[in-house]
């Protein structure tokens, strides 16, 4: 009895320790840079933008790895620096409220997709 | 005289305990795991001193039209009925365009046909999200596939990743074959007079 708990709860943490549904883990820089991976989370902006204003004003391609994102452009004001900038929301200075993500995450989408699809992000 | 043996006490097979306490404890899981908090989300880092600052996702989604997948929010929904408002545009000069329109797409065995709603899609993307990368803007000139959209291609770039999942057949597969009108078997649109009327939401 004890052993099948045991065995419910291994299967089961992956699931207890779950992102939300879209959220997007940047990596590509941040461990070898020393500062927490970023994590986006997409319910959060698009309760406030359509993913137009991002995907299509902004340039952000829809495909999660396919972004060259930079802390120079985002300064520069491109990206997220187009609203990161202390004006819309939070500007670049604020570091640890984007990098706030653990160590060694891998980039890419998160949060439980309940199919094994989209299998390239 | 014979003494009936004593009634062994009946034990339950082991895979069967473990599968009830497997699907008990998936239920307890399921009720738990609607909007973790950030610092318990296996993403977070529960040390960083940003965490205390960031809007949690019960807060913000508790509030919304309630789902049963993803985000567990009807999005749309939510747009609909003005609960949220998001902004279509921040440069000046963009033109937000939203489309209604509805494209039947027939040509899928037996399973219902789909339909596609531009008005749906629109609120949220603009046109060229979709088109002409990943769709021709001509009905019945594209090739669909479940198995290239449950490999994250076509519909798949957004459903499944942040829209709603894949595991939502009828959402999408919503049109009874009995209800298509004869010759539908291709990809059309269903309301062919909006299709040329572009307009800001």
């Amino acid at each position: 009895m004890k052993r099948a708990l045991f065995a419910a709860a291994l299967l089961l943490l992956p699931a207890l320790l779950q992102a939300e549904y879209g959220d997007v883990v940047l990596n590509r820089h941040s461990d070898k840079q020393g500062v927490r991976p970023v994590v986006f989370p997409h319910w959060f902006h698009r309760i406030r933008f359509r993913c137009k204003v991002c995907h299509s004003e902004l340039g952000f391609k829809m495909r999660a790895g396919s972004n060259e994102v930079l802390m120079s452009d985002i300064i520069d004001g491109k990206f997220c620096g187009m609203c990161h900038n202390g004006q819309i929301a939070w500007g670049p200075e604020r570091c640890d409220l984007c990098h706030s993500g653990l160590k060694g995450l891998p980039s890419g989408i998160t949060g439980g997709a309940q199919t094994s699809g989209p299998g390239r992000w | 005289m014979n003494v009936p043996p004593c009634p062994r006490r009946t034990r339950l097979p082991r895979w069967l305990v473990a599968a009830v306490a497997w699907v008990g404890a998936a239920a307890l899981a399921a009720a738990a795991t609607v909007w973790l908090p950030l610092a318990k989300d296996g993403v977070h880092d529960p040390r960083g001193p940003g965490i205390a600052l960031l809007q949690q996702p019960a807060e913000a989604l508790a509030t919304l039209p309630p789902d049963t997948a993803g985000n567990m929010v009807k999005w749309v929904q939510a747009l609909d009925s003005g609960v949220i408002n998001p902004r279509s545009s921040i440069l000046p000069g963009t033109e937000v365009r939203v489309l209604d329109q509805d494209i039947i797409i027939a040509r899928n065995g037996s399973m219902p046909a789909v339909k596609f709603p531009h008005r749906q899609h629109t609120l949220w993307l603009d046109c060229s999200n979709c088109h002409e990368h990943l769709f021709k803007a001509k009905a019945g000139a594209n090739k669909y596939s479940m198995t290239a959209i449950l490999n994250g291609e076509q519909c798949g770039l957004c459903h499944g990743a942040v829209s709603f999942p894949l595991t939502e057949c009828n959402r999408c597969h919503s049109v009874p074959r009995s209800q298509l009108p004869p010759l539908a078997t291709a990809s059309s649109p269903a309301n062919p007079r909006a299709s040329a009327k572009v307009t800001p939401p």
